[in-house]
């Protein structure tokens, strides 16, 4: 056996991994003296215990499906694009803009063009860093970390400059009617469901159909496959005649315009305004979601669910004991850490032991013959 | 604008300047042995909060900056850990670090205190103190009294009284670090070798020389610095620690180290040059310069650009250590 089954790579070591970040935060609960037991159920409860945990925990999860993806196709170029919080931040102007343009009538002919708004300007942010990196070798990971903070001053600006609605607040004013996605609660009371109030509403079917269309544009396409043949082997793509600058640019336009796609779920469904800091770091935990989800979009959906509920599950925490918020992002930042950077630290051991475990066991008679 | 509010910028540049010159020469050791490390911001956030915590509790800034400087250390080790030892994504370790202390400080914050995830506010001996230069706090009088007077003076002696003298510790340390950093850097055998690792770490080894050691060292020398820089953050600039008090300082450090093109001298120059924006910005909400007005934002904006621009190599262009990101595997 010359490696590991596909289920270890796919399954076990990201659960190994996640077991062990849970083990840390585990620790870290005691340490500041709550029991770590009841803080997970209290979590579990807040999380999935009542139609209401649940609207909030698909709401971020829509957010993270989208800012995962977003990384994901960026990581099968081998491009790691930290700029989602930023191209996040930019689609929401795009999406602002188109649902302030016109008093819109109905949510259907908003949604679309909101669409192409908040991808267009996503793509936009992520076109440049792209094009310093395919032309100029420019590092990705530093413009678009550059990018992050260009982003929050230029909205900033425009809030307090252009676009402010009268009154203190620098946002605008509050969308039209006519841009209010239905929500969860709407949607199940129509079929006789009672649902519990949440900001859950339709663009997390988008975020549904954009896994599929991800899954398929990777798998089921030619650019997909030079995508991922650019990420596997830069000369081989080369030699093969696949241009390096086209994949680039596409790539990170692709990843620009996720990000952006955010915006439709946060800006048009939830907050219908645009506010300073919409984004809330969920550009960042796109990169958990897409390392914790292999970068596949099945993993990257079940990862955004995983981290929607720790969202939603922190804040319960928050409320019913004396661990704040920021626990989740202690969580997050250990299964970063360990899915991401110590990822070989499990997978060497866990290697060695399928290739002992497939040596000591062969059929009798089949032994190889070296 | 008179001579004298130029000073006073000028004297804030240094202040601001400080934290970021610390954390940039911190980036600059570890870039410079083949270790890129994004997780500067962490690290300074981390020691901030330890310093500023055990400053509060002890009542002395000094076992507060030996805390600071513990704490970004061990998260320097978790890096070292990750990237070297276990050859993993240092790109991937440093944004794990940043917010591992972006929650882990609020959490202990909290706590500790009880105060809403910041520290008590930090008087007397929990604070550095600024050290007044000989015959500065005279020629300071004696410049107050003449204005108070009919004269008219110049201000000249400002120089001294307000820019030079009259900072903390923190900062004389931080720009000593500079020509020690030179020094180290590209004046003694450890300085080559370390070099030597972030451009070909095989050759390095083939001499016989142990490229993890090297690297560990490194990655040591950065977390005693960003210790440095996150310790002045909340004991000198600042009277206490609050949530996020880094506020992006490591980053903007990332970029002066781009734009000085990992060279000692260049950061400092870098550092001062977004001290002084940094020092503009808070100043002034906008500034007319030749019938344009700029935004604050932009000059928020403006280290950012810069750093663009600059990696863009359409002004001069900044290659980094060549080995800089790969773990080093050894040959089998």
């Amino acid at each position: 056996m010359e490696k590991m089954p596909k289920w270890a790579d796919v399954a076990l070591i990201p659960l190994i991994n996640l077991v062990l970040a849970l083990v840390v935060s585990g620790i870290v609960v005691t340490l500041i003296g709550e029991d770590p037991f009841e803080a997970m159920a209290i979590m579990v409860r807040g999380a999935v215990g009542s139609t209401y945990g649940w609207g909030y925990t698909l709401f971020y999860a829509t957010n993270f499906i989208f800012t995962g993806l977003a990384v994901a196709v960026a990581f099968h170029a081998k491009l790691f694009n930290i700029g989602g919080e930023g191209q996040a931040q930019i689609g929401s102007l795009g999406v602002a803009l188109v649902c302030l343009a016109i008093p819109w009538p109905h949510w259907i002919l908003a949604l679309p063009v909101a669409v192409i708004g908040g991808a267009l300007f996503g793509a936009a942010w992520a076109a440049i860093p792209a094009y310093l990196q395919a032309r100029r070798g420019s590092h990705i990971v530093i413009t678009t970390i550059m990018f992050n903070f260009i982003a929050s001053a230029l909205l900033v600006y425009l809030l307090v400059e252009t676009l402010k609605a009268p009154g203190m607040a620098p946002e605008t004013e509050r969308f039209p009617p006519g841009t209010f996605l239905p929500n969860a609660r709407d949607i199940f009371a129509a079929v006789g469901i009672e649902f519990g109030r949440s900001p859950l509403n339709i663009a997390f079917l988008l975020g549904l159909l954009a896994c599929w269309l991800v899954w398929l544009l990777m798998w089921r396409t030619k650019l997909g496959y030079e995508i991922r043949a650019f990420g596997h082997s830069e000369s081989a793509a080369v030699y093969a005649g696949i241009s390096p600058f086209r994949i680039v640019m596409l790539a990170m336009l692709i990843s620009g315009a996720l990000a952006g796609l955010m915006a439709v779920n946060a800006v048009m469904g939830e907050q219908q305004r645009l506010l300073q800091d919409n984004v809330l770091g969920a550009g960042f935990v796109g990169i958990a979601v897409a390392l914790m989800g292999r970068s596949h979009p099945v993993g990257v959906l079940l990862a955004a669910i995983l981290f929607g509920a720790l969202y939603q599950g922190g804040a319960e925490l928050e409320f019913e004991t004396s661990v704040p918020r920021e626990m989740i992002v202690v969580i997050q930042a250990l299964v970063i850490l360990f899915t991401g950077a110590l990822d070989n630290m499990v997978r060497d051991p866990v290697k060695r032991m399928f290739l002992r475990y497939g040596k000591r066991d062969p059929q009798p008679g089949t032994t190889p013959a070296e | 604008m008179d001579f004298l509010t130029i000073i006073q910028i000028l004297d804030s540049t240094i202040r601001l300047a400080t934290p970021l010159l610390l954390a940039c020469l911190a980036g600059l050791f570890s870039e410079r042995s083949g270790i890129i490390d994004i997780g500067l911001e962490g690290k300074m956030l981390v020691s901030a909060f330890f310093s500023a915590a055990v400053a509060a509790m002890t009542g002395s800034v000094w076992i507060g900056l030996c805390a600071g400087i513990v704490s970004a250390v061990l998260f320097s080790l978790i890096h070292g850990l990750a990237s070297i030892t276990f050859k993993g994504d240092q790109l991937i370790s440093g944004v794990a670090i940043n917010f591992l202390a972006s929650g882990m400080t609020v959490l202990i914050a909290q706590d500790w205190f009880s105060q809403g995830g910041r520290t008590p506010s930090l008087s007397g001996d929990a604070r550095f103190d600024s050290l007044d230069w000989p015959g500065a706090v005279a020629m300071r009088d004696a410049f107050r009294a003449e204005r108070a007077g009919d004269g008219d003076p110049t201000g000249l002696s400002a120089i001294y009284w307000d820019m030079i003298s009259g900072h903390t510790i923190l900062v004389y340390v931080a720009l000593l670090a500079v020509p020690v950093s030179w020094y180290v850097l590209f004046r003694t055998r450890f300085g080559l070798r370390l070099r030597a690792v972030g451009e070909n770490p095989a050759a390095v080894d083939t001499a016989g020389v142990s490229v993890v050691r090297l690297r560990y060292a490194s990655i040591l020398i950065a977390g005693l610095l960003t210790g440095l820089a996150g310790a002045y953050l909340s004991t000198g600039l600042a009277a206490g620690f609050v949530k996020d008090m880094t506020a992006g300082r490591g980053f903007i450090a990332l970029a002066a180290l781009i734009f000085a093109k990992w060279r000692p001298w260049y950061a400092l120059w870098a550092c001062l040059l977004f001290g002084l924006l940094e020092a503009v910005g808070n100043r002034y909400q906008n500034i007319e310069l030749v019938g344009f007005e700029l935004p604050v934002q932009f000059m928020q904006a403006l280290p950012y650009i810069l750093t663009v621009v600059i990696l863009a190599g359409f002004v001069g262009r900044a290659i980094p250590p060549r080995a800089g990101g790969k773990p080093y595997v050894k040959e089998r």
